[in-house]
C-alpha cells in the first residue's frame, strides 16, 4: 500500500468492530483506540501484513485507568499508527505480543515491573531494570508511588 | 554433547563506560547461549521528567547518555513541538542539524577507537581518539562545552552560532577528514582486520525485521531505514547527503558503514556551516496545550523515540524514552550464538551499545572451579588477531 | 600506612568504575589516556583488575544495583586505596537526587578522598584533581 489514505481505509474496514475511535491527528500521526481483546490481531496485521516497524509501547497511569500505546511506524509513507488499549487499574491485564513478535519482549518486561501490567502468555517475565531486592508490588511509574526506602537521603545536606 | 560452561562477563571493566552483565554459555570454544542483564544504569529518568517543567527537562534528558547526548533532547523537543504542531525557524533547524552531525562524528570515532582496541590495534585507538579531540574542539567552539551541549529547547535552540567560529571549525573538519582517510585505508587494506571481521557476527535481514533493530545495525544488513530520510526533520531535507547501507550484516560491514557515515556527516557540516540562514533561533513557546506528541531522531546508534503527553500545565504527564540500544541489544541472541569466545568481544561491540562491552571474564567449569583467573576476553580477542597476523605473514 | 601510601603514589595504578552514569565522565577519564592529555607520563596506569588498584575513580549516581556491586568491589580492593569521586553524580547525585533508584550519594557508601566537580569535568580537571590528591597525601607525615 503506497498511500496514507489507503492504509487507513484498509485498517478501518478490516477492523471496524474492534476500533472504538480513530484520531487522525496530523499527516504523520494516527491514534486508534481499540478493544483490548483485538490487540494481538491488529498489531500482527500491522507488523506482518502492512510491514510496519514496531517502535515501542508506552504505558501510562491515567489514575482512573491504565493505558498502553503501541507505536508502529509505516516507514514508506512516514506514518505512525499508535494503538491504544485501556486497562482496569486494579488488575491491568492484556495479552502478550511476545510469542508473535520478538521485538515486544523487553518492553513488556519493563512495563510489568514499572507499572504492574500483566502480560498473559509472555514466555520469560523476569526483572529487567529494577534490582532483585526491589519490593514486589511497588510500581515506580504509577501516579501514587511513594518513597518506601527509609534510608534514602533526599537532600544535599546543605 | 560437549561440556557446557558459563562465562559471566561484567559488570565493570576499565574500558567500558556503562556496566552490563553478559552470561555466555559455551561448549568448548563456541557460544551456545547468551543472556543479558541490565539495570546498573537505571536512574528513573522518566519519573524525574514528570517533576520538571518542559524547559528543565532538556537538561535531564541530555544526560540519559553521554555519547548520544544530542539525539535525546532533539527527539524530546520535537515531541513537544509535535504536541503543538509547531515548526521551528530555519536557523534553529540548521543549528540543530550541525550539532547533531558533529555528535555523530564524535560518537563513531569513539566507537572506532574502541573497536580497534578490542581487536588489538591500539595505535588505531590512539589516533582515532586524538582526531576525536578535534571534533570536540569544534563542538566547544560552537556550543561552549565538549560534551553536554545544552543547545536544545522546545521551540528552537538556546544559543546562536557566531559567524567568526565558522572558519576555524571548517579547518578542523579538514584535519578530521585526513584521519578518516587513514582509518578507511586501514580498514579496506588490512587482510588481518578483514579476516577478523568478515563473516563474523552476521545479523540477517530477517533478524533485523523480527527484532525491529535500528540504525547502523539494521543498515548493515541491508534494511535501508534512517529517520533522517524516512521522516525528514530539521535541515536534513534541505541538504544533499546519502544514506549508507551494506548487505552482509557482519562486523566488517558495520565498521565500514560507520566510517562512510562519518564522511557524510562531514559533508553535511560543510554544507550547513557556511550557509546558515538568518532569522530567529527560537519560536518562543509560552505554554504547551494538552495533547500527545511523538518525536524521533536518528542518533548515531539508531532511532531515538520520545513520547510526551501534556495536560496543559507546564509539566509533562508522561514522558516515555526509548533509546535505540533497547531494540538492538536483544539481537545478540542471533549474532553471538554460534561464534567463538575470541570473537564475542567484537560482536558485542559491533552494535555499538550505548557503552563499550565486555569486562573481566571468569571461566568456570561445571563444578565451579576457576579455569582461568582474570583472563580478559579482550586479551583473547587480541591474541586471535596476533595469531592471524602471524599466519598471514605479518601484514 | 603513610609511608606505604606515599610509595604507591609514585606511580598510581588507577581502576575506574561507573555506578550508573551517562558515561560522559567515564569518557573524559578515558580521554586522559589519549595523546593530548596522556596521564601515562605521570606514571598513572589504567588497570584491568581492582586487586591492582591504588586509586579508585568512581563516577555515577550509585543506583541500587550498582551500589551493591560497589560495596563488594570495595572490599576486594587492597587497602590503602584512595577514592576519587568524579562528576556531579558521584558528588551528591546531582539532578538524580529525587530518582527512585538512586537513594544515597557515594560518600554514604564508601569513604571518598577527593571530589572533582563538573558535568562532565574536563580531562584537565580530572588530572588536576588527581595531582592534588597525590600532593595532599605526599605532604602528610607518616600515620
Amino acid at each position: 500500500m503506497t498511500d496514507r489514505a489507503a492504509v487507513i481505509r484498509d485498517i478501518t474496514e478490516r477492523f471496524s468492530e474492534d476500533i472504538q475511535r480513530l484520531d487522525d491527528v496530523s499527516h504523520k500521526r494516527v491514534y486508534i483506540d481499540i478493544e483490548t481483546g483485538s490487540l494481538v490481531k491488529m498489531a500482527l496485521y500491522l507488523f506482518e501484513q502492512v510491514g510496519a516497524r514496531f517502535n515501542i509501547a508506552s504505558g501510562v497511569d491515567c489514575r482512573s485507568h491504565i493505558e498502553i500505546l503501541y507505536h508502529f511506524t509505516v516507514e514508506d509513507i512516514n506514518l505512525m499508527v499508535s494503538l491504544r488499549v485501556r486497562l482496569d487499574r486494579e488488575k491491568p491485564v492484556v495479552d502478550s505480543l511476545t510469542p508473535y513478535m520478538k521485538a515486544a519482549d523487553w518492553i513488556e518486561r519493563e512495563m510489568n515491573e514499572l507499572l504492574g501490567i500483566e502480560f498473559t502468555g509472555h514466555p520469560d517475565m523476569r526483572r529487567l531494570l529494577l534490582a532483585d531486592f526491589w519490593p514486589k508490588g511497588v510500581y515506580p511509574l504509577r501516579a501514587d508511588y511513594e518513597e518506601w526506602d527509609d534510608s534514602a537521603v533526599r537532600d544535599r545536606g546543605v | 554433547m560437549g561440556k557446557r560452561t558459563t562465562i559471566p562477563i561484567g559488570p565493570f571493566h576499565p574500558l567500558q563506560e556503562e556496566p552490563e552483565f553478559f552470561t555466555l554459555t559455551v561448549e568448548g570454544e563456541r557460544v551456545v547461549d547468551i543472556d543479558v542483564r541490565i539495570g546498573w544504569n537505571h536512574r528513573g529518568i522518566e519519573k524525574l521528567s514528570e517533576r520538571k517543567n518542559f524547559d528543565q527537562s532538556t537538561f535531564v534528558i541530555e544526560r540519559i547518555c553521554g555519547i548520544c547526548s544530542t539525539s535525546h533532547p532533539f527527539a524530546y523537543t520535537m515531541a513537544v513541538e509535535d504536541v503543538m504542531q509547531l515548526e521551528v525557524p530555519d536557523r534553529a533547524k540548521y543549528i540543530r542539524t550541525i550539532i547533531a552531525e558533529g555528535e555523530r562524528i564524535h560518537s563513531h570515532l569513539l566507537w572506532a577507537g574502541l573497536a580497534g582496541h578490542f581487536l588489538g590495534y591500539n595505535t588505531v585507538f590512539m589516533w582515532v581518539w586524538k582526531a576525536r579531540e578535534e571534533i570536540l574542539d569544534v563542538m566547544e567552539m560552537l556550543s561552549g562545552n565538549r560534551n553536554n551541549y545544552a543547545m536544545f529547547k522546545p521551540g528552537g535552540v538556546r544559543r546562536d552560532i557566531d559567524d567568526d567560529v565558522i572558519k576555524p571549525c571548517l579547518a578542523k573538519l579538514d584535519r578530521i577528514e585526513a584521519t578518516l582517510d587513514l582509518v578507511r585505508k586501514a580498514v579496506e587494506d588490512d587482510p588481518v582486520l578483514q579476516a577478523r571481521t568478515k563473516g563474523v557476527g552476521v545479523l540477517t535481514l530477517q533478524d533485523v525485521v523480527d527484532y525491529s533493530a535500528l540504525g547502523p545495525t539494521s543498515r548493515a544488513s541491508g534494511l535501508a531505514r534512517d529517520v533522517r530520510k524516512d521522516s525528514p526533520y530539521a535541515a536534513y531535507p534541505m541538504l544533499d547527503w546519502k544514506m549508507i547501507t551494506t548487505e552482509n550484516g557482519d562486523v566488517y560491514d558495520k565498521v565500514i558503514l560507520r566510517v562512510l557515515e562519518m564522511y557524510e556527516s562531514l559533508s553535511i557540516l560543510r554544507q550547513a556551516l557556511p550557509n546558515l540562514p538568518g532569522g530567529e533561533i527560537d519560536a518562543n513557546i509560552k505554554s504547551v496545550p494538552p495533547g500527545e506528541g511523538v518525536g524521533h531522531a536518528e542518533a548515531p546508534r539508531g532511532e531515538v523515540f520520545h513520547y510526551v503527553r501534556s495536560d496543559g500545565t507546564n509539566r509533562p504527564v508522561r514522558h516515555k524514552v526509548r533509546a535505540p540500544t533497547f531494540m538492538n541489544l536483544p539481537t545478540y541472541r542471533e549474532s553471538v550464538v554460534g561464534e567463538t569466545i575470541a570473537d564475542a568481544t567484537i560482536i558485542l561491540a559491533a552494535i555499538d551499545p550505548c557503552y563499550c562491552c565486555t569486562e573481566r571474564v571468569a571461566v568456570v567449569d561445571g563444578r565451579g572451579r576457576r579455569l582461568h583467573d582474570g583472563t580478559d576476553l579482550v586479551e583473547l580477542s587480541r591474541a586471535k588477531t596476533e595469531r592471524l597476523r602471524r599466519e598471514m605473514g605479518g601484514a | 600506612m603513610g609511608l606505604k601510601l606515599k610509595a604507591l603514589l609514585k606511580s598510581p595504578w588507577v581502576f575506574h568504575l561507573s555506578t550508573g552514569s551517562c558515561n560522559n565522565c567515564d569518557i573524559e577519564v578515558l580521554d586522559c589516556l589519549t595523546p593530548r592529555f596522556d596521564i601515562e607520563r605521570f606514571g598513572m596506569l589504567l588497570k584491568g583488575s581492582i586487586r591492582h588498584a591504588d586509586v579508585l575513580l568512581v563516577t555515577g549516581s550509585c543506583n541500587r544495583m550498582s551500589a551493591e556491586r560497589l560495596k563488594t568491589l570495595y572490599e576486594q580492593v587492597p587497602k590503602p586505596c584512595l577514592v576519587v569521586a568524579i562528576g556531579e553524580c558521584s558528588l551528591s547525585r546531582g539532578m538524580f537526587i529525587h530518582s527512585y533508584n538512586c537513594p544515597v550519594p557515594l560518600d554514604h557508601i564508601i569513604p571518598v578522598d577527593v571530589y572533582i566537580p563538573g558535568c562532565p569535568p574536563k580531562p584537565e580537571a580530572v588530572i588536576a584533581g588527581v595531582v592534588k590528591l597525590i600532593e595532599k597525601v605526599g605532604g602528610k607525615k607518616g600515620d
